[in-house]
């Protein structure tokens, strides 16, 4: 990312009134949340839309003539089209609602992977993986017998490119990478990978949980195969995420689940399944969590993921700058190119004694190996301490964690 | 502060940087290793138990300072006990982490273990604590590892990823 100067119009002030648990205590000090990554927070059009969908909107959908279950239908669709935009997909049968990213990867494996893999066979991922893009290939592996191959990164966490073109072969039949690591930050140079995979005309996924939220993120530019990311990441709800995939491969792959929805018609001796998207889509979806990410769609598109993407830029350089300054603080994940993470070690501190001691000073972090354990093995330590943060984050509280380091600092002297 | 105080006391910072015990013990006839996964924290004791009495144990590891504090204090609190005896402190500092035991009854045999009273407030943390005695029953009961995840064992949920 280049430096940016901020647009003027950008007003966290403001921004953070849209955020009511942001004026909650914890511990007796006001909140510093800086564990977006795992979690963002919701603002409160989000909630209203949830408590508006079920105060006088919600029924089932696809399936009544009455006005209830069609208006919820009309909703639920109405941000499939707008998932679609936010990512520029080109037909909105492309976007399959999932319940979070990880549900996205296991549908891929177990549909394209089980259908299409067999022995011998290479995946390639890459070192900066979280557990949800390895542990379901490696499932798959044993089921099938193919092979993982990993693309290695540097001390820096940057993933070595002439590793990954070597690692191309004609066993390689699928490639599944990060977008940003959500350990380190690093942002990866998908459209390059994207591009070097489809010259042997292998398809990608991209693990895009933790980009969705903080870059303006274009499929098609991309061309990208699947991408898959969730809600809650991007200030909507739990239990709802999406998977984006191309309609030819969409088209190929067999349904993942049975049930209600998926289906045109059912014997005993034979079921339809319906088209896409509802192919990938059995039982009642979680239709209010859906509705809810529609809106933290629009409230994400109002501020512009072009400003967020600046403005997170802006933090994370300047919490770059002053942990750097501190003795005895070691930031793990250097990357020239980084999304709002910074996962730091403190000497001769466990990462759980800084994340305790933090929150007592109100300050949430996530402390350990944040669900990727062979990111954590590559750069030579156990944990980390992660801060990460969003939007609706200030210099303010980047000045309350580096207090709070320097707490940590006294208490184990 | 209070709740961070009450439990990063000196007592428990002095042995996370100087712990006692500390190595693996040559002719151990007991030994476990115990294992955090949702952490990291990974302590392994050696011990040599001799006519039902621990006559030496040691301990190493990488882990947080409490699990460190904890295992280190362990070891001093049980050398030369019997296991019978060890037993009874591992129960006992199992229900005073989780806030079954008030440290300071008649009954208790916690002693200067009772620093630790103050992890019950923090449930995520608890597994750190009981980590080293967890390992300790385990290493008794000839199992070679244990892991906080998985097991029966009435731990506190908590210190997840």
């Amino acid at each position: 990312m280049t430096t940016s100067t901020l647009p003027a119009s950008f007003d966290v002030a403001a921004i953070r009134k849209d955020f009511p648990i942001l004026n909650r205590q914890v511990n007796g000090k006001p909140l510093v949340f800086l564990d977006s990554a795992a979690s963002s927070q919701m603002p409160q059009p989000v909630i209203d839309r949830l408590v508006q969908y079920q105060t006088t909107e919600h029924a089932n959908v696809h399936r009544g003539v009455h006005t209830l279950s069609q208006e919820a239908t009309e909703a639920y669709e109405g941000v499939r089209r707008k998932v679609r935009e936010l990512i520029g997909a080109k037909e909105d049968r492309e976007i399959i609602y999932t319940r979070g990213t990880t549900e996205g990867i296991n549908l891929v494996v177990n549909s394209y992977g089980r259908a299409f893999l067999g022995a011998g066979d290479e995946i390639i991922l890459s070192a900066l993986e979280h557990h949800a893009n390895i542990v379901p290939w490696q499932m798959l592996c044993q089921e099938k017998g193919c092979v993982i191959r990993v693309i290695p990164c540097d001390d820096r966490g940057v993933l070595d490119m002439d590793s990954y073109k070597e690692l191309l072969n004609e066993r390689t039949k699928f490639v599944s990478v990060t977008h940003v690591s959500n350990a380190l930050g690093t942002i990866n140079p998908v459209a390059e990978i994207i591009r070097l995979a489809h010259e042997r005309g292998v398809p990608v996924l991209v693990d895009g949980a933790q980009a969705a939220p903080h870059l303006r993120v274009n499929v098609q530019e991309l061309d990208a195969d699947f991408y898959v990311f969730s809600g809650h990441k991007m200030c909507g709800p739990t239990g709802i995420g999406i998977l984006y995939g191309k309609a030819a491969l969409l088209e190929k792959m067999p349904p993942w689940q049975g049930g209600g929805d998926m289906i045109l018609s059912v014997s005993f001796e034979k079921t339809t399944y319906n088209a896409l998207p509802h192919k990938f889509e059995a039982g009642t979806p979680p239709i209010a969590a859906a509705i809810a990410l529609g809106a933290a769609i629009d409230y994400l598109q109002a501020i512009g993921l072009e400003q967020i993407s600046a403005y997170e830029h802006e933090l994370l350089a300047y919490a770059t700058e002053r942990v750097s300054a501190m003795p005895g603080v070691r930031i793990i994940g250097t990357a020239p190119e980084k999304a709002a993470v910074l996962s730091f070690v403190i000497d001769g501190v466990h990462p759980h004694d800084i994340g305790t001691i933090l929150d007592q000073e109100g300050i949430a972090v996530r402390a350990g190996h944040h669900c990727a354990q062979p990111v954590m093995q590559r750069m030579g330590v156990p944990a980390t301490a992660r801060a990460s943060f969003a939007f609706y984050n200030t210099k303010t509280e980047v000045d309350a964690l580096v207090d709070g380091i320097s707490t940590v600092q006294e208490i184990f002297g | 502060m209070n709740a961070t105080k009450a439990l990063y006391q000196e007592v428990i910072l002095e042995h996370n940087k100087k712990p006692r015990n500390y190595g693996l013990l040559e002719g151990a006839n007991r030994r476990s290793e115990g294992v955090n996964p949702l952490c990291g924290d990974h302590i392994q004791l050696t011990i040599d138990v001799q006519d039902d009495a621990i006559a030496d144990i040691k301990f190493e590891g990488h882990s947080c300072a409490i699990c460190k504090a904890s295992a280190s204090m362990m070891t001093t609190n049980v050398k030369g006990k019997t296991v019978k005896e060890a037993e009874t402190l591992i129960q006992e500092f199992r229900d005073m982490t989780t806030g079954k035991l008030d440290p300071e009854s008649p009954e208790s045999h916690l002693g200067r273990l009772k620093v630790f009273a103050g992890i019950s407030g923090l449930p995520s943390r608890v597994k750190c604590a009981v980590l080293p005695w967890h390992t300790l029953h385990a290493a008794f009961a000839n199992q070679d590892s244990v892991s906080t995840e998985g097991s029966s064992d009435d731990l506190v949920p908590g210190g997840g990823e």
